[in-house]
């Protein structure tokens, strides 16, 4: 996944993990099942919206709030490829990369794109958008690991050659 | 160079001189605290593990804490995989004993030491100067299986205290006011230190209700400096310290804050984020539906002390409910000794058992469509308590209570 393009979906700031996934759902047996109330205090219609391989760029604190895991796992089960944000909540971070769905903070994307444009990402590397490139923070080489596995279990699994 | 007292804490733990903010350590932990919230994902990630085992199963509390008693059979069989899970592996387990940073509080943390737990509110134990942060079930099931796992060492923002609080204004509208100035994300990744002369004037309660709130500005831990009051609080709850740790004379700090104690106000958060703080006058007259107090924040004897004394001999106003929630078994049964709760139910409140309750949103006291809800939970998030639609307000147990017995918002000096 070192490089790709989708379809932005562009939140505000402060997007907390109750927005995410609010706690009367967090009873569903699956992520899958708790999907498609997603964001549903803000924008109920999103998580039917969005497609495999689209992005979310929001604002600042994203992910702030509880320590449920839930609200990453949901994003990447709806098909998000990555979010980008001016900064993140950092249980939320952790709780991503351990769950294989990569982060990039950028604060200056959000003010320069609408919804629906298409950006590229390149990991470590830069975004593209409108033909102009922002570059982006290199996560550490064992974080970008731990992604590429699909998160931190998987990661480890993989290092202790387990067959997962 | 000298050090803060989370960075002296990380250094114990990963076994080394010393360390710098920005630098990734892998730590030992001292103890790791799971409630009911995400334990059930745990135990299926676990089940999941080749080899799977725990490292050292004396560091492990278990709490059944957001839905108590039970609420449906979904979380009953979500109980019931934690409880049987505990109890073939020997893991201490609470349930009923009340919400989880206060049974951990009067039961197990102690001074310097590193406690991974799975709930945000866990840089409660800052308090009497544990490291305590909150991480997801990965993390914590990462910790379980290697007694480890891998800390970056944050920055640390000072808030060096001086003078005294008011009569009728309280630790919660302190924290509410510091998280208003710096923001809710404005001690992200950061640790948040409290001393200074201030801090004197603070008691365990006072301590814990800071501590607990710092997530809500973003805060990777919180942590006090260890003084008498630490002390005769885990003697007087048979612990003693494992490391008593001061930041040095030199040590760096990101920022440092002055704060007089003097000059706070009554505080309320407006909805829907925690620091949209406002002097507490400003929403007096406000429409509410429901009064809580009770949570892990604010649910302790000395809140609830204040609030049986502003209620004692009146009503709850007849179009409001009023929810009473101990933080844990230990308050539950000392507020009975003081014949606290008598006066709450005499007023008309609802004076449930110690949980999570409201704060959570999920088994009690949900509010519907378009309510107002006062509160002295931990957070006011949109749709948070119950219907999406829904309006919380924070404050402390003064302005809570007399709202209650006002039927809007209202503070404790307009209570005769």
């Amino acid at each position: 996944m070192d490089k790709f393009t989708g379809k932005i979906w562009v939140l505000g700031d402060d997007i907390d993990t109750d927005i995410i996934i609010p706690t009367e759902y967090l009873a569903l047996k699956t992520v899958q099942d708790m999907a498609p109330y997603a964001f549903s205090p803000l924008r109920p219609e999103l998580a039917g919206q969005i497609k495999e391989g689209d992005i979310i760029v929001a604002g600042k604190n994203f992910g702030c709030g509880s320590s449920r895991e839930q609200a990453p796992e949901i994003i990447k089960a709806l098909g998000i490829k990555c979010v980008i944000a001016k900064s993140f909540a950092r249980i939320f971070f952790r709780n991503s990369i351990n769950n294989g769905l990569l982060l990039i903070e950028n604060d200056k994307l959000q003010g320069d794109v609408k919804e629906g444009d298409e950006i590229t990402v390149a990991i470590n590397e830069f975004i593209e958008c409108h033909g102009k490139q922002y570059p982006v923070t290199s996560l550490p080489q064992n974080l970008v690991d731990i992604l590429n596995a699909g998160g931190l279990v998987k990661a480890m699994q993989r290092r202790n050659n387990l067959k997962v | 160079m000298g050090m803060t007292i989370a960075e002296k804490i990380i250094a114990a733990a990963a076994g080394v001189e010393s360390v710098k903010p920005g630098d990734i350590h892998t730590v030992e932990l001292d103890r790791l605290m799971s409630n009911d919230g995400p334990t059930h994902l745990t135990i299926d990630m676990y089940n999941n593990l080749k080899n799977p085992r725990i490292v050292d199963v004396s560091k492990l509390v278990w709490i059944v804490d957001h839905n108590v008693p039970c609420d449906s059979v979904k979380t009953a069989a979500s109980h019931k995989k934690m409880r049987d899970f505990a109890k073939a592996h020997g893991i201490k387990f609470y349930e009923g004993a009340g919400v989880c940073h206060q049974v951990m509080m009067e039961n197990h943390v102690t001074s310097g030491e590193l406690i991974f737990g799975a709930d945000s509110h866990t840089c409660a134990y800052g308090a009497v100067g544990a490291f305590g942060t909150g991480v997801g079930c990965t993390d914590y099931l990462y910790a379980m299986v290697t007694g480890k796992s891998w800390l970056l060492v944050p920055e640390t923002l000072k808030f060096n205290l001086t003078g005294k609080l008011n009569d009728g204004v309280y630790a919660r509208d302190l924290i509410l006011s510091i998280i208003g100035m710096i923001g809710a994300n404005g001690a992200n990744y950061m640790a948040m230190e409290f001393g200074g002369d201030g801090l004197k004037t603070l008691n365990m309660s006072d301590r814990i209700a800071i501590c607990n709130l710092c997530v809500e500005a973003g805060a990777k831990t919180a942590l006090m400096e260890v003084d008498e009051i630490t002390l005769d609080y885990l003697k007087a709850h048979g612990r003693a310290p494992k490391h008593v740790f001061q930041s040095d004379a030199d040590a760096q700090f990101a920022k440092v804050y002055d704060i007089d104690l003097s000059a706070i106000k009554p505080i309320v958060a407006k909805p829907h984020f925690v620091d949209s703080v406002v002097d507490a006058k400003e929403c007096v007259g406000t429409h509410i539906d429901e009064a809580f107090l009770g949570s892990c924040n604010n649910g302790r004897i000395e809140d609830l002390r204040v609030g049986a004394e502003l209620i004692k001999g009146k009503k709850v106003h007849p179009l409001v409910r009023f929810l009473v929630v101990p933080a844990s078994a230990e308050v539950y049964r000392q507020a009975l000794a003081e014949g606290i709760i008598d006066t709450f139910m005499e007023a008309g409140a609802i004076v449930m058992n110690a949980n999570c309750s409201v704060c959570w949103g999920s088994c009690q006291g949900v509010i519907g469509e378009g309510e107002v809800l006062i509160s002295t939970g931990t957070r006011n998030f949109k749709g948070r308590p119950g219907h999406k639609p829904s309006f919380v307000y924070l404050a402390s147990a003064a302005p809570v209570t007399a709202s209650a017995i006002k039927g809007e918002i209202a503070t404790a000096d307009m209570i005769s």
